[in-house]
């Protein structure tokens, strides 16, 4: 199990990281998922001891790691840009970490190639010992910075971005992969990534950090479908927000009170979060929010509608099924959320 | 086709412009060498010969020999501490550092000699101490090796800090989260990095070594077989007359140039093609 206890970091007069806490249990899969500049990055190098906190403790099986060295940890990481060692071979990159052990624990030569080769094959590359970086495809050589961290046999797998540099196909199949991997050996991970999709796609679950606290920890479904924040709701999925009032009870836009319950929101302004898939348009119907259709295209399995409304200075995106006559551009309809939140105003 | 016309200037302006290159580059650099070894062989081979292996001058080539042999490494530590520091920290002053490393190429050479002077010489700051201990630094090969060591400091960090800082941290962070030590980070990640940026730092620490005049030339007080490197020797001899002498030495140096360019575009050819191969 690992602890994150009230860790905090600064660089210089930037705070990257304040006051986080966080608990991951063995064999969890782990996204720390937040655009650039949330002290995702840093907070996954603090845990690996890369970087080192200002204030807080890092605990592994309720050991107090924070003084150890990256090397003491028992940690395996892979960096964004693999980083692997160019003037090697694939074969040598893999069996570094056990050709640099002590006289002591340092298996043979030939151990280690075998063991090299029996992890290049784990990560489907068998055969490829002989080549060096430079010859390998980016997806080939990212599996050779995991073969090369799981030859330590590392508790726990750090990866930094870890399909960052990929092409998008390559990137899904890598994807799928790694979570396998993760099964069959049994590891606890965690990767960052600004990569929502990815994120929910993997991940037991994921970490939403912004500006270098903890938005929301939850499983996909929770980030989801409850965001704790208008920052989450934001970031993870496609979200519209309106600008709204709440006065009496009713939620009102541009002078219209729209059919949505305020719920224990206190009268003011507030802002009004709804997701594309979560829309029904109608003719003329009063309760709804009137728009102005301006665009209409097909988006995979449903036709993404935008429309417009004068109150609203953003496009509102609203997703119909495919299967029915979507409307026409011009076309005056009625827009009802049937799912939606109210965040207070004033938060990003 | 019709694009790289647009950039393509006329047949005559073009021969005109190299033309004028070749023409510049033949009078002031091709000529001159020329002549170093047509005057250092104009009264014959044996002429030349003797000149080198006469006493004074064989003296000055080891002399030459021992600077570069002690200097070298001392500046390719130098070079790299300061490039690693610069390149993989971040540390208060770390750019009044770079610039510290660019002085002994913006000051002038005879500068650079004074100041060892004004430190070591008998009216110095530390001479009166060094007289009481009985140590010579001025006037004597100390003095040279000091005076080269700064006037040659630059080469070797200055090819690797912007190599070392593209390559950044990630491969040194890589070893250690392996288990690798310092020392073998250093041995088996960085130093195979840099070393073709590196092998061409120590060449040109190593022409500027031998052929270093004006720092040289404050601090070595010219005495003959003790304290004269090669250019020393060279211009002792041209004032003297010795012409033959002087341009064999000369085209020793020469010739030490010329290997040092060859060397350099060979090492050039290299890095670029495994700085170009290696992707990441």
């Amino acid at each position: 199990m690992i602890t994150v206890q009230n860790i905090s970091k600064r660089f210089g007069d930037y705070p990257a990281l304040h006051d986080i806490n966080l608990t991951i249990q063995p064999g969890e899969f782990i996204a720390l998922l937040g655009p650039s500049g949330s002290g995702k990055t840093t907070l996954l190098r603090i845990i690996a001891g890369l970087e080192f906190q200002d204030g807080g403790k890092v605990l592994f099986d309720g050991e107090d790691v924070s003084d150890r060295k990256v090397a003491e940890r028992g940690v395996g990481f892979v960096f964004q840009h693999y980083a692997l060692f160019r003037h090697m071979t694939v074969a040598e990159n893999v069996g570094f970490g056990l050709s640099v052990r002590g006289r002591k624990d340092r298996p043979s030569k030939s151990e280690i190639k075998a063991r090299a080769e029996e992890l290049l094959s784990l990560v489907q590359l068998g055969g490829l010992g002989n080549r060096y970086p430079a010859q390998l495809s980016g997806g080939q050589r990212q599996r050779v910075a995991l073969a090369r961290a799981l030859a330590v046999e590392p508790q726990l797998l750090l990866l930094d971005e870890p399909f960052g540099a990929l092409d998008a196909k390559v990137r899904k199949d890598l994807r799928r992969w790694l979570r396998q991997l993760h099964e069959q050996m049994g590891l606890t991970s965690i990767f960052v990534t600004h990569d929502q999709e990815e994120a929910l796609e993997l991940a037991d679950r994921i970490v939403v950090m912004d500006h270098g606290v903890i938005e929301q920890v939850g499983t996909a479904e929770q980030v989801y479908m409850d965001p704790a924040s208008p920052f989450v709701s934001d970031f993870v999925g496609e979200i519209n927000r309106l600008p709204v009032m709440i006065a009496g009870g009713e939620v009102q836009l541009g002078g219209i009170s729209l059919a949505i319950p305020a719920g224990e929101h206190p009268d003011g302004p507030a802002q009004l979060h709804f997701r594309p898939h979560d829309v029904e348009l109608a003719d003329h119907q009063p309760g709804g929010l009137p728009i102005t259709i301006s665009n209409i295209f097909r988006k995979g399995g449903c036709w993404r509608v935008e429309g417009h409304h004068a109150a609203v200075d953003r496009v509102i995106e609203i997703d119909l099924d495919a299967g029915v006559a979507p409307p026409i551009i011009g076309q005056q309809l009625v827009a009802f959320p049937s799912k939606s939140r109210i965040f207070a105003a004033g938060c990003p | 086709m019709s694009r790289a016309a647009a950039v393509t200037e006329s047949r005559l302006a073009r021969a005109l412009l190299i033309g004028g290159a070749m023409a510049f580059l033949g009078f002031f650099l091709l000529l001159p060498l020329l002549a170093v070894f047509s005057e250092g062989l104009k009264q014959g081979w044996s002429a030349f010969a003797a000149a080198i292996v006469e006493h004074d001058a064989l003296a000055a080539i080891r002399l030459t020999l021992i600077i570069a042999v002690i200097s070298v490494p001392l500046n390719v530590v130098f070079g790299i501490a300061a490039s690693w520091a610069i390149a993989k920290f971040n540390f208060k002053g770390k750019s009044l550092l770079i610039t510290l490393i660019d002085l002994p190429f913006s000051v002038s050479p005879v500068v650079s000699g004074l100041i060892f002077v004004l430190l070591f010489g008998a009216h110095g700051l530390l001479g009166p101490w060094l007289q009481a201990h009985d140590l010579k630094i001025i006037f004597a090969v100390p003095g040279i090796v000091l005076a080269t060591v700064f006037i040659t400091f630059p080469f070797v960090a200055r090819e690797l800090i912007p190599l070392m800082m593209e390559q950044g941290k990630d491969d040194e962070e890589a070893a250690v989260s392996l288990g690798a030590n310092g020392w073998q980070t250093f041995w088996h990640v960085t130093l195979p990095n840099i070393r073709w940026g590196l092998l061409y730092g120590v060449l040109l620490c190593n022409a500027r070594a031998m052929g270093e005049f004006g720092a040289v030339s404050v601090v070595s007080g010219h005495i003959r077989g003790m304290t004269n490197t090669m250019p020393l020797h060279v211009e002792i001899l041209y004032n003297e007359y010795d012409f033959v002498g002087a341009f064999a030495v000369a085209s020793l140096l020469a010739v030490l140039a010329l290997v040092t360019l060859v060397a350099k575009s060979v090492l050039e050819w290299r890095f670029d093609y495994h700085h170009g191969g290696a992707g990441h």
